[in-house]
């Protein structure tokens, strides 16, 4: 495992968020959280990110415990985050913010960041061509391109994405989704977190699927696809 | 207004080597304002610690006793004065960030409260400095440190008084070297600032933390180094124009900052709370305004047309000149 929870708990102010979870992602995999609004997806994936404090449980990636680590930390160490809501820099330029998505790297001057800079253009050639506008200024679906762009940037093994469809036209919707199946065949493992139930299941490994700070079934992305309740909770199901 | 007519260019220039002085010093508060949303009202104590930063410099090449010279003749000093007070208003800034913010912020106390806490560490500071002997005092020092301690409370003045030089002349009036070097390298500093913040890593992070700190912390932005570097960098501008004022003014005392800090405070807002652009362009508005003013209303009027000017212009323009915080201007 590549990234491995263990007995996660974390506290929101003094509402617990997220109970005694579990679950690990397999390298090379597309791992998804289905869930509710509230269900605690978000707060996992902050979690993950060194952005909340753990209150129990332990949290060991490529081997190490990170449970403890700060953010920065965790991004050198190979974990990056599309966030909810993108968190584009609005004031800087596409630019601006892929070299923010590469700020702990100290290779900026060299071939493999402009190697890199390449890959993120070709997967979005949406972002060469804004490459000077400011992002603020942006759809939200360039955003979107932009937020996964930067967290691209950082070179990670593995890459959490929050909701990367949340807010956007059903077209653009497929698009970021096959999108996220090439950025795992080339090779970075992928954590998921989606509200859209029926597009993550079709194409992630593994998905487990989290209700009030709980995981309440696992499974392969086709299994809980298939599977009656699922459906009818999460799929606006056919039952 | 007669008087402001014949001297339309002395007032000019005089005004805008103070409003270079304002600016640096409202760097420092619309910086750590664009990072952290917080007035840190103890800066203008960290500008009043440079200029006796100053003064110590002086005395110490120098001597105690008052003597004057030209601009060239005392360069050497003033450079080895501007230096020490850069680093000693930057170092009081880094202590004031760690002392007075830093548990707060991680507890997650309200902005309300680290008001008061700023304005707290304001009084400890200007006091500390009025008390100066006393310490030394305490320290054995008292001896060693005479030639360079007051008494407390006295008006501290730099022993060399700079001639100033006419270079040339604007209307009827000869600009000096002085006018030539205040305005100049304060416009250097700001525009190396600016740079500074637009090109670095560090600048992006400082940009970054101002308009989404979560987002720039899952980018691997330390924060917390970069709200020291804040406080550190506005400090820096303090202590240089802390350095021009007191080639300007000549003297300090331990309450030099407050009026100052308020008028640097005032152009910050004017120009745009969180600006880097605005806090230049509020400074340079507001001294040349308050000595237009004090020209046409009497030198009484000074500070009344400063704060008048300032309640006009939030009038018309709430969010100040230039508007838009640093997190969501370019600069």
């Amino acid at each position: 495992m590549l990234l491995e929870v263990k007995g996660l708990s974390v506290n929101y102010g003094h509402i617990e968020a997220i109970r005694d979870i579990s679950f690990g992602v397999a390298e090379g995999t597309i791992t998804t959280l289905i869930g509710a609004n509230g269900a605690g997806k978000t707060t996992t994936l902050k979690t993950l990110s060194g952005l909340r404090k753990v209150r129990e449980g332990k949290v060991t990636f490529d081997g190490k415990d990170i449970t403890d680590l700060s953010p920065e930390r965790r991004v050198k160490l190979g974990i990056s985050q599309s966030p909810e809501g993108r968190g584009c820099f609005p004031a800087m330029t596409v630019r601006e913010n892929l070299d923010m998505g590469a700020y702990v790297r100290s290779d900026r001057k060299s071939a493999a960041y402009a190697q890199d800079l390449d890959r993120v253009y070709e997967l979005f050639p949406r972002l060469k061509e804004r490459e000077k506008q400011a992002a603020g200024s942006m759809s939200g679906g360039e955003q979107q391109m932009l937020a996964i762009g930067r967290a691209l940037m950082a070179r990670p093994k593995l890459i959490l994405l929050d909701e990367p469809s949340m807010g956007l036209a059903p077209k653009l919707i497929q698009q970021i989704f096959s999108i996220i199946t090439e950025i795992n065949q080339q090779g970075t493992t992928v954590l998921l977190v989606e509200q859209n139930a029926a597009q993550a299941l079709k194409r992630s490994h593994e998905a487990h699927i989290l209700e009030t700070g709980e995981i309440v079934r696992s499974g392969s992305g086709k299994e809980l696809a298939g599977d009656p309740a699922v459906k009818a909770a999460y799929l606006g199901g056919d039952v | 207004m007669e008087f402001l007519l014949h001297h339309f260019f002395e007032l000019t220039i005089s005004g805008l080597a103070l409003g270079s002085i304002y600016a640096l010093v409202a760097l420092g508060y619309t910086l750590v304002y664009g990072v952290l949303q917080l007035i840190n009202f103890a800066h203008s104590e960290v500008f009043m610690y440079g200029t006796f930063a100053v003064a110590w410099v002086f005395v110490f090449i120098g001597g105690k006793e008052s003597s004057s010279s030209g601009l060239m003749a005392a360069l050497p000093t003033l450079l080895l004065a501007l230096v020490v007070a850069m680093l000693v208003s930057g170092g009081v800034a880094l202590a004031l960030e760690r002392i007075a913010y830093r548990s707060l912020m991680k507890r997650n106390a309200p902005k309300l409260i680290a008001l008061i806490s700023a304005i707290g560490a304001s009084f400890a500071l200007s006091e500390a400095m009025g008390l100066r002997d006393k310490f030394a005092g305490w320290f054995g020092l008292d001896d060693n440190l005479a030639n360079y301690v007051s008494k407390p409370r006295d008006i501290y003045t730099l022993p060399v008084t700079v001639n100033p030089h006419g270079l040339f002349t604007l209307g009827d009036y000869r600009v000096t070297d002085v006018d030539v070097l205040v305005i100049v390298s304060a416009l250097l500093m700001m525009v190396g600032l600016d740079q500074f913040i637009r090109r670095t890593r560090f600048g992006r992070g400082i940009r970054a933390v101002a308009q989404d700190p979560e987002s720039a912390m899952l980018m691997g932005v330390n924060s917390t180094r970069v709200v020291q570097l804040t406080f550190f960098v506005g400090g820096l501008m303090a202590g240089a124009a802390a350095t021009l004022y007191m080639l300007n003014i000549g003297f300090t005392r331990q309450d030099a900052g407050f009026l100052l800090g308020v008028k640097a405070f005032t152009a910050a807002v004017m120009g745009g709370i969180g600006n880097l652009r605005g806090a230049l362009l509020g400074g340079l508005v507001l001294g040349v305004a308050e000595n237009w003013g004090a020209a046409v209303l009497g030198t009484g009027w000074h500070d009344v047309v400063a704060f008048v000017l300032l309640i006009l212009i939030l009038l018309f323009r709430p969010s100040g000149l230039l508007g838009d915080a640093l997190g969501k201007a370019r600069a």
